[in-house]
């Protein structure tokens, strides 16, 4: 019988299979940022233990990392010693470190696909949630815990049980101005932030196939917000484009040998499914999320839900609930939503494509002067490529804030945060209460309703504004 | 990680039951860098009473905690764990575990003993009688005793395996380097490594 392209990752990467006990797989890529449980470090050098493979690990700092005068020593202490303990780390044993200030310094999801180090068929991991981004590439990608970060430095490997499998189908052709973004949002409130336990998600279809590896870097980063262990996407030629030529890609007839090999990856035909989600792109528009998870969202021409359109009591005290904290009253049009905010960045929407996507809507417009806008490059690189394509000017022309690489509102480890009852619009992964700071509230939404809501100071999309003069 | 055949130490009586991993040890502490010196933050919050029992000088030194029922429920954090351990405690004996908590403790080595209710009462009322009496837990026999109480004790067998032969995860997995060497050997030349190219 046929194989998903999961099942063909991890048969290829089983060192160990017994009866009655997980496989052992091994790693291919293990990405660490400082706070990535520094007591894994502590417990490898208590155990008298060495890291396996440095060679095959990479640390950058991004959680933490001040996005203004980065020359400065950061001015948390909790933050700088979270950071000093990477370095040193990093350090003592042979991990390669790109540290604030170093050119391939960056969020660790956009450092290392860009660097070319993700690559179909691999097995990638992190102790971070997001570490499903990866996935875009057709590798097996998944944030670890404490104690599996510190058996990957020491051994290379992880035990691990297998996890179903779950098609997202997406056929047809995405309406102008709908993103990966709001594909993401759509899936995640149609099965919700639990309906994929257990499982790997693929993404699937004509409209999968035509997004650019950044829009699939969006969907599966997001494959975790569906509660789901990793998302993966096939990979094609759109991949082998991106990779070619990047600097830690095959090449020569290594890249021939690698090509044909990653040919074989994608789904047989006659492989099936542990469960499928088929959706129709051509009825996708911009999804907005009005709650405090990222299942709670809908399209931007909708309202507020009432707790009344509930389909069970647990539902109906989770409107209530999100509501009171968001301040939102049942029935209000999502587009007359004001917001003081407007973040645009972290490893979801971090990335050159999407910084593109603002500049096209910033372009001879200006910021509401009612809204702080942020624009946080996923990385260093993307920063330099930006700048030389002119894009910060727009931005700052515009009235939009230009800041350094980093994780930065996302999360608000860093100083960038919303103040009690500030409300953002914001292109990261996570609205949950007090996600960017205590007592704010967020609203999802893609790059390009970003923008348009940074010139309106109102959830927009671009489609409304009025033409530039 | 230390092998565990018999150890004897005293022991001290926490009569409370639901004992979940934010008591064991608060949020605040999460933020901390190191694997050690959580023993400060160790039921942080009950250790403000200072009638309560950890702060009670005769119990001083003690390596087993004798807990009521559904002990480590809540948070599956780690620290927990190395908060008992960090405080001293190699055994924490209950009539019924949390699952993740119970997880947590094999992988670091904690054990965790279950017995009945009724051997917790009376290993509570004679170490409650006499704080200086031994407690024996012999992982070999599965037995527990202090005094005239003497019961047997359950735990998995596969987590009694790693305890007695001083196995954590990484230390089982370690032995099979040499199927990992293997792997490595085959693995195709065209992949990466993270090593800077210029």
């Amino acid at each position: 019988m046929g194989r998903t392209l999961a099942e063909k990752v991890w048969d290829a990467h089983v060192v160990r299979h017994a009866e009655g006990e997980p496989d052992l797989l091994y790693i291919d890529l293990h990405l660490v940022h400082e706070v990535t449980r520094p007591q894994a470090f502590d417990g490898l050098r208590d155990s008298g233990r060495v890291v396996r493979r440095p060679d095959l690990t990479l640390a950058t700092e991004d959680h933490n990392v001040p996005t203004q005068d980065i020359g400065l020593p950061i001015a948390d202490p909790v933050s700088r010693a979270q950071v000093d303990a990477l370095r040193a780390n990093c350090a003592e044993f042979g991990v390669p470190l790109y540290s604030l200030g170093d050119v391939e310094q960056g969020i660790v999801h956009v450092v290392g696909p860009q660097l070319g180090l993700t690559q179909p068929g691999m097995t990638v991991v992190c102790g971070d949630s997001h570490t499903s981004t990866h996935g875009a590439f057709g590798a097996l990608a998944f944030g670890i815990g404490t104690s599996e970060v510190e058996h990957v430095l020491a051994t290379q490997t992880l035990p691990l049980k297998p996890f179903k499998t779950m098609a997202i189908t997406v056929d047809g052709d995405l309406p102008p101005g709908v993103s990966a973004k709001d594909v993401t949002l759509a899936v995640i409130a149609r099965i919700g932030t639990g309906g994929g336990q257990g499982y790997v998600l693929e993404y699937r279809g004509s409209a999968i196939r035509s997004l650019s590896m950044e829009g699939r870097m969006t969907l599966c980063n997001m494959s975790i917000e569906a509660g789901a262990r990793a998302g993966m996407v096939a990979p094609d030629q759109t991949t082998f484009d991106y990779l070619e030529g990047r600097p830690h890609a095959p090449s020569g007839t290594d890249w021939d040998t690698a090509v044909a090999h990653w040919r074989t990856l994608p789904t047989d035909d006659d492989a099936t499914f542990d469960a499928e989600v088929v959706i129709d792109a051509s009825t996708l528009s911009p999804y907005v999320t009005w709650g405090t998870n990222p299942g709670q969202g809908l399209p931007l021409t909708g309202s507020v839900p009432s707790p009344d359109d509930a389909r069970d009591e647990v539902e109906r005290v989770a409107i209530e609930r999100a509501l009171e904290y968001m301040d939102l009253a049942p029935g209000t049009p999502l587009s007359e939503i004001p917001v003081d905010t407007v973040f645009v960045g972290s490893c979801t929407n971090g990335r050159i494509e999407d910084l593109r996507v603002v500049a096209d809507v910033l372009r001879g417009r200006k910021v509401s002067p009612a809204v702080r806008v942020l624009i946080v490059p996923g990385s260093v690189r993307v920063r330099l490529q930006a700048q030389a394509e002119g894009l910060d000017t727009v931005f700052v022309e515009a009235g939009a804030e230009w800041r350094e690489a980093g994780c930065s509102m996302c999360l608000a480890m860093n100083p960038d945060k919303l103040a009690p009852g500030e409300r953002s619009a914001s292109t990261s992964n996570r609205n949950f209460e007090g996600r960017q700071g205590p007592g704010g509230r967020t609203h999802l939404v893609s790059p390009a309703v970003a923008a348009a809501t940074a010139v309106t100071g109102r959830l927009t999309a671009p489609a409304d504004l009025s033409p530039v003069a | 990680m230390e092998s565990f055949v018999v150890h004897t130490g005293t022991a001290v009586p926490l009569r409370r039951s639901n004992v979940d991993t934010d008591q064991i040890i608060p949020a605040e502490y999460l933020k901390r860098i190191t694997r050690s010196g959580f023993e400060d933050g160790l039921f942080a919050a009950w250790r403000k009473d200072p009638d309560f029992v950890l702060n009670q000088p005769a119990y001083a030194g003690a390596t087993v905690l004798v807990a009521g029922p559904d002990f480590g429920t809540g948070s599956s954090r780690e620290h927990a764990v190395w908060a008992l351990q960090n405080y001293g405690f190699k055994v924490v004996l209950s009539s019924r575990f949390a699952d993740i908590f119970r997880g947590n403790s094999g992988k670091g080595g904690l054990l965790t003993a279950q017995v009945p209710q009724e051997v917790i009462e009376a290993l509570w009322q004679a170490v409650e009688t006499d704080p200086s009496v031994p407690v024996t837990v012999d992982l070999d026999r599965r037995v527990v005793s202090a005094g005239e109480v003497v019961s047997a004790f359950e735990v998995d067998d596969y987590v009694r395996w790693r305890l007695m032969e001083g196995l954590d995860d990484i230390g089982i997995t370690m032995q099979r380097a040499d199927q990992i060497g293997g792997f490595e050997a085959s693995r195709p030349s065209y992949l990466p490594t993270t090593t800077a190219v210029t």
